[in-house]
């Protein structure tokens, strides 16, 4: 039963994955360097900078601070399959306007983190979105046009504008 | 609009050129589709890991290898002395400018003594990262500890340990400049104010690290190499010389640049290590730093400690500056581009807004067994615009005078330039003034103070600070990068060319991480020829398609990179011109360029589609006479002539909360008002101003590269090393006043750096007036909640 | 950095687990929400010969309300506790704390239970569970037993359980009428770590603080009760000059680590800040009751 090499099967973007693993492997590298998903990044690997965020059953966690043996079973959805579903079209749309990205290396995590944000509110007040998104580091943008970017899907969203 | 009043191509109505064009690369970024170094795969990739000396100073005794070569995937393991035998010779971070540094010969890895912590000393090449990891503890290496120099203050004393025993002391550089007639200014000052300024070690942190994957083809000698750079032309030759290889078969390629802030322009022995290592195996060899190495190797920058005086009229005119630095460096003076930079910059840049005469100032450079230090965003600007700003707020202070209007009664006029500052450096086409008033005016200055006021009767104490500043920015060959002997080009370069289509390539030899250079170019590019954008392409970040420049560093890239594209833009439009005067049998002066098309000159009738241009010119060259042979490419270069840089000015404004019981510090606002010259791309320039403000609240609050007295590194990870987050912010507010810069027909200037060079100051000046009831000083950065406890009498 | 080699289990049963855990000893870690666990492995500062993975353990999971306390099973989530109506409503010292714990990433996947167990010096949940006279349920090979929240705390990253025992569940008692409860902390950013904290139970009517609980973290090995502090105030009514009695108390209640973000003094200066802002503010809530 306890092994070094592990068999999973679970799904990612909705497509059917069948791997053998490292034990010791995380998910983001598991994403990265055996399905070539090399839309999630690292930063850290100790679960600071929010880099690897993806989503896994329904909610966004630090890619890095999970196992790709521990996902066997679970249901895994990258930037790519984020970007491929549409979701947050009306977010990446206000992103690209509004600048909220420079190098874009920390893009994929704060739209993961930002698509949980915009599931679970209809509303929030700035201060409240900058604290939703207080997990995850960016260098280049200073936050500001992020920020901007989130709030102005919200109200678009709650206005009725189309997703 | 030029210098000379004179409309231009890019001020015409259908310039992109002052507008807000979306960038390419943000499209796929936002899909996740940007392609960063680690992004990239090629067969057959290796992964390397170091062997990293634990002491910050020890010498190599014995190294064991035959455990780690023994491990399975293991392909190669190479010690220092290995590497030592590849390169031509070691590294000597020296520049001619700076005559009397001396510096200590490096190779990329430790070879007899490690230097400090963290200092690459074997290398472990594997099938994996993770398998070269555990080789890598298989490796068994014996040290002999040596006395350690880590701290600055004590560096520099008879008797000091030191970091290199055969350069005699720790010593690195010392300056002195000496301008007026400081002594006796001061001597008959009616107020002169004086501190010392502490600022802490800290580094740039990109968010993705420092990454190469370098592949070498035995065959033919030919080496590529991916990565995260923002000046692949420089590692190009650092490459070729220190390996002994041609250098016009190395190519290197810049893709997707996760941050770089300068981290990114430096040489790096780990790098090095994992090149030599694709040259012995004649393999791919990947190298991505984890972010633990990345704070034991990535430049660090600002530790500096500065006494500063300033002497002031009792009428408020601000009559002398004097400064003492005391930098403190690493261990090597940082390859290729030294670690006295940033010395040098605070000398030149300190009190630079302002008339004063006299000025004195002396640096002390300083070696220590820590990281190498070099070039940070901003280099030295906020160190000595907080020393300058906090000098004159406490002058303000000190003769009752409001420090807006003692900044308004001290800064050069705007119709004075162009002029010298007191340190010695020619400025021009400045607006102190112009950037002064807007402040005032968007930050609602007299409102603002008033609400301070009276808050602070009810036991709320808020802060208004204000932060003057000039910004040295592309730098011209006449200084460092040219007579200072780098290899490092200082001029830049664009090719400009119409393809078949009728589209336009732009090919420049500055690059982008982000920032939106290559956005800007297209600007640029389009602006000048008369095209929609979306028919120019720009290709930046590799040196088999680019012509050479010098990257992006020293916030250039528009100012310097920015002519040079639309030098070789109006030379192909004016080309393009007589081919089609050629065609239509007009006066090519009679024609001009429209959205795509040329049109007659006046009533914009089109003429002749640029796509029928271009597929005439490549493919029925025959339709035109024989006197005329189309080249429909042209290469522009263009550097600074004299200048040494081309310097900019602005002012910030900030609003802080400071909880006195607690020493908490809240952001509430910020502003920033700049120039830099024509905006080419406005939301790109606020979103520089604002990312760099950010950057440089960092290092005022949190930042800091703790070392204990053994010169370890204590808080080398992102958990204990704190960084800027999204709900500590403020919004910043950002305007131009856009004076062209008379050295180029563009006229723009460098932004990049102007958010970090102030905002330390202006939020420590922020801090003080918020504390200014209690009578203390928070003269130290980064200003933690126990600095401002022990300011304010509580501990 | 790459986690060094290691086996993984995941056992569908306690029973199971347990077997793990008899097997490798000091050489399992287990992993739950691996918010702590995968940074030291990722960082090698932890080798273990395997990792167990215990999030299939249904046993261990959910919230419920048992009437005089709440049952919070040791791998109910952060996120869970953040928006369980139970929570809200009965136990509202929890609610307050539970925002300040890291980010939404970090308590998608952290549990309640690998942060009691895990017993950072710095962690919310053991503060509030001490406070509020909780109880936890460790169970081993030789099955189950309950411990005093009082008595689970022993020093830096040591609890009372023992290596051949899991964390199955905390029972905190609800709130009980005329308790009040008041929680903060003081961290350089969102989410950090405290540099101080202050978890308050206190009973007060009218202006009296008839006893009070106060709980100290991020600036002591473990959450740490400040008796001589609690002694200070009870039966006292509430003013400024108490305030500083019971800070002052304070001095012999806690011994700060000093460290990287602030001196010892510090540390012990913004626990005194803590407690009068604390104790301020459930003298408030009681007069709002």
């Amino acid at each position: 039963m306890a092994d070094e090499k592990i068999d999973i099967a679970l799904t990612v973007n909705g497509e059917n994955v069948t791997a053998t693993v490292p034990a010791r492997m995380h998910l983001v590298d598991f994403l990265r360097t055996e399905l070539e998903l090399t839309g999630s990044h690292l930063g850290c690997e100790h679960g600071i900078c929010g880099a690897c965020s993806v989503r896994v059953d329904g909610v966004v966690v630090r890619g890095c601070l999970m196992l790709a043996a521990q996902c066997d079973g679970s249901n895994v959805v990258t930037i790519e399959g984020l970007s491929d579903s549409e979701e947050v079209a009306d977010l990446q749309d206000r992103f690209v306007e509004r600048n909220a990205m420079q190098c874009g290396f920390c893009t994929p995590g704060m739209l993961m983190t930002a698509a949980e944000l915009l599931a679970k509110n209809d509303e929030l007040p700035r201060e409240q979105i900058r604290e939703f998104m207080s997990g995850n580091f960016c260098r280049c943008t200073g936050y500001h046009a992020i920020i901007d970017a989130i709030e102005t899907t919200m109200k678009d969203r709650k206005a009725g504008g189309a997703r | 609009m030029n210098t000379k009043g004179e409309m231009t191509q890019l001020d015409r109505q259908h310039s992109y050129v002052g507008r807000n064009l979306s960038r390419d690369k943000a499209k796929r970024a936002v899909h996740g589709r940007g392609r960063y170094t680690d992004d990239i795969t090629l067969p057959r990739t290796v992964h390397a890991a170091f062997v990293r000396s634990p002491y910050a100073h020890a010498n190599i005794t014995t190294i064991d290898v035959e455990a780690a070569k023994a491990h399975p995937g293991v392909v190669l393991v190479m010690t220092g002395a290995e590497l030592k035998e590849m390169c031509t010779g070691p590294w000597l971070g020296t520049l001619s400018v700076f005559e009397t540094m001396k510096t200590a010969p490096q190779y990329p890895m430790a070879v007899e003594r490690a230097c400090w912590q963290g200092e690459p000393v074997v290398m472990v090449v594997a099938e994996s990262r993770a398998v070269a990891e555990d080789a890598a503890e298989l490796v068994e290496i014996s040290y002999e500890e040596l006395p350690v120099v880590a701290h600055k203050e004590t560096a520099l004393e008879p008797g000091a340990n030191l970091v290199h025993p055969d350069l005699g002391d720790n010593l690195a550089f010392e300056k002195t400049i000496d301008n007026g007639d400081v002594e006796t200014a001061f001597a008959n000052a009616d107020h002169v104010l004086e501190a010392t300024f502490d600022f802490g070690r800290h580094t740039a942190v990109s968010l993705e690290p420092r990454a190469l994957l370098a592949s070498y083809e035995k065959d033919t000698e030919q080496l590529t190499i991916y990565t995260s750079s923002q000046t692949p032309h420089m590692i190009q030759a650092i490459i070729a010389k220190t390996l002994g290889l041609p250098e016009h078969k190395c190519r290197v390629v810049a893709p997707f640049v996760g941050g770089s802030f300068g981290l990114k322009i430096h040489s790096f022995g780990d790098e090095f290590a994992a090149t030599a290592a694709s040259m012995k195996l004649g393999r791919p060899v990947k190298f991505i730093a984890d972010r633990l190495e990345s704070f034991l190797t990535d430049i660090h920058a600002r530790e500096n400690r500065v006494n500063g005086k300033l002497a002031v009229s009792k009428d408020g005119d601000i009559q002398a500056l004097e400064i003492d630095i005391l930098s403190g460096v690493g261990a090597y003076s940082q390859y290729p581009r030294t670690s006295v930079f940033e010395a040098n910059q605070i000398l030149n840049i300190t009190g630079g807004p302002y008339k004063h005469a006299h000025y004195k100032a002396r640096m002390r450079v300083a070696y220590m067994n820590k990281v190498p230090t070099s070039q940070y965003r901003a280099v030295g600007h906020p160190i000595g615009n907080s020393v300058g700003e906090a000098l004159v707020d406490m002058a303000a202070e000190k003769i009752g005078m409001d420090p807006m209007e003692l900044r308004r009664r001290n800064i050069m006029e705007d119709d004075s330039y162009p002029r010298m500052t007191a340190s010695g450096i020619e400025v021009a086409d400045m607006s102190h003034q112009a950037c002064l008033e807007t402040l005032v005016e968007r930050m609602k200055y007299d409102d603002l103070c008033a609400e301070r006021d009276s808050l602070r009767q009810k036991g709320v104490y808020r802060g208004v600070g204000i932060a003057a500043f000039i910004k040295g920015t592309a730098p011209g060959p006449a200084g460092y990068y040219g007579a200072g002997g780098a290899p490092i080009a200082s001029q830049d370069a664009a090719t400009v060319k119409i393809e078949p289509s009728g589209n336009i390539i732009c090919a420049v030899g500055v690059t982008d991480q982000g920032q939106g250079v290559d956005t800007v170019m297209q600007q640029i590019t389009a602006g000048a020829l008369g095209v929609p954008p979306e028919m120019v392409r720009v290709i930046e970040g590799d040196t088999d398609a680019t012509p050479y420049g010098g990257g992006t560093y020293a916030s250039r890239a528009t100012a310097i990179g920015g002519e040079a594209t639309y030098q070789a833009a109006l030379a192909l439009r004016a080309e393009l011109l007589v081919l089609a005067g050629a065609l239509l049998q007009a006066e090519p002066d009679s024609l001009d360029i429209v959205n795509g098309d040329v049109v007659d000159s006046g009533t914009e009738n089109a003429r002749i589609p640029l796509s029928e241009l271009g597929r005439i010119g490549h493919f029925q060259v025959a339709q035109l006479p024989n006197d005329i042979e189309p080249q429909l490419s042209h290469t522009k270069r263009f550097r600074l002539k004299d200048a040494l840089y081309i310097f900019t000015n602005g002012i910030h404004g900030a609003y802080v909360e400071v909880d006195p019981d607690t020493g908490f510090i809240t952001l509430l606002d910020h502003w920033v008002v700049e120039d830099c010259g024509r905006v080419i791309n406005p939301l790109l320039a606020d979103e520089q101003v604002r990312g760099g403000c950010v950057q440089g609240i960092g290092g005022a609050l949190y930042e800091h590269c703790v070392y204990d007295d053994q010169a370890q590194l204590l808080n080398g990870s992102l958990v204990d090393y704190i960084v800027p987050m999204a709900s500590e912010m403020p919004n910043i507010d950002v305007a131009h006043v856009q004076t062209h810069t008379g050295v180029s027909e563009l006229g723009s200037k460098g932004v990049g750096e102007s958010g970090t060079g102030a905002a330390p100051a202006v939020v420590m000046n922020a801090v003080n007036d918020a504390i200014s009831p209690f009578g203390g000083k928070v003269f130290e950065q980064p200003m933690t909640p126990e600095v401002l406890l022990k300011a304010l009498g509580k501990i | 950095m790459k986690a060094p080699r290691f086996k993984y289990a995941r056992p569908g049963t306690l029973s199971e687990a347990f077997g793990l855990l008899s097997d490798f000893g000091e050489e399992a870690r287990i992993l739950a929400g691996g918010q702590s666990l995968m940074p030291t492995l990722n960082m090698r500062l932890s080798q273990p010969e395997i990792v167990i993975d215990i999030n299939r353990l249904d046993e261990l999971k959910g919230i419920s309300d048992e009437g005089d306390h709440i049952r919070i099973g040791a791998l109910t989530r952060h996120v869970e506790v953040l928006e369980s109506s139970i929570v809200t409503d009965k136990l509202p010292l929890i609610a307050e704390a539970i925002p300040h714990v890291a980010h939404v990433a970090v308590r998608n996947r952290g549990t309640f239970g690998g942060s009691v167990a895990l017993a950072d010096p710095a962690a919310e949940m053991p503060a509030c569970a001490l406070a509020l006279q909780g109880t936890f349920v460790v169970e081993g090979p030789n099955g189950r037993r309950e411990i005093a929240a009082d008595d689970f705390f022993h020093s830096l990253y040591e609890t009372a359980r023992a290596p051949d025992e899991i964390l199955v569940e905390a029972r905190l008692p609800v709130a009980q009428p005329g308790e009040v409860f008041a929680f903060m902390e003081l961290a350089r950013r969102k989410g950090d770590f405290a540099q101080a904290g202050v978890a308050c139970k206190a009973v007060i009517s009218g202006d009296v603080i008839e006893s009070g609980r106060l709980v100290y973290f991020g600036s002591e090995l473990k959450p740490t009760l400040g008796a001589g502090a609690m002694a200070a105030l009870e039966g006292k009514s509430w003013s400024d000059d108490l305030a500083e009695t019971v800070a002052a108390a304070l001095d012999d209640d806690l011994d700060p680590m000093e460290n990287l973000h602030g001196s010892a003094a510090m540390k012990l200066h913004l626990q005194k800040v803590l407690t009068k802002r604390t104790l301020s503010a459930a003298v408030e809530k009681a007069r709002a009751v």
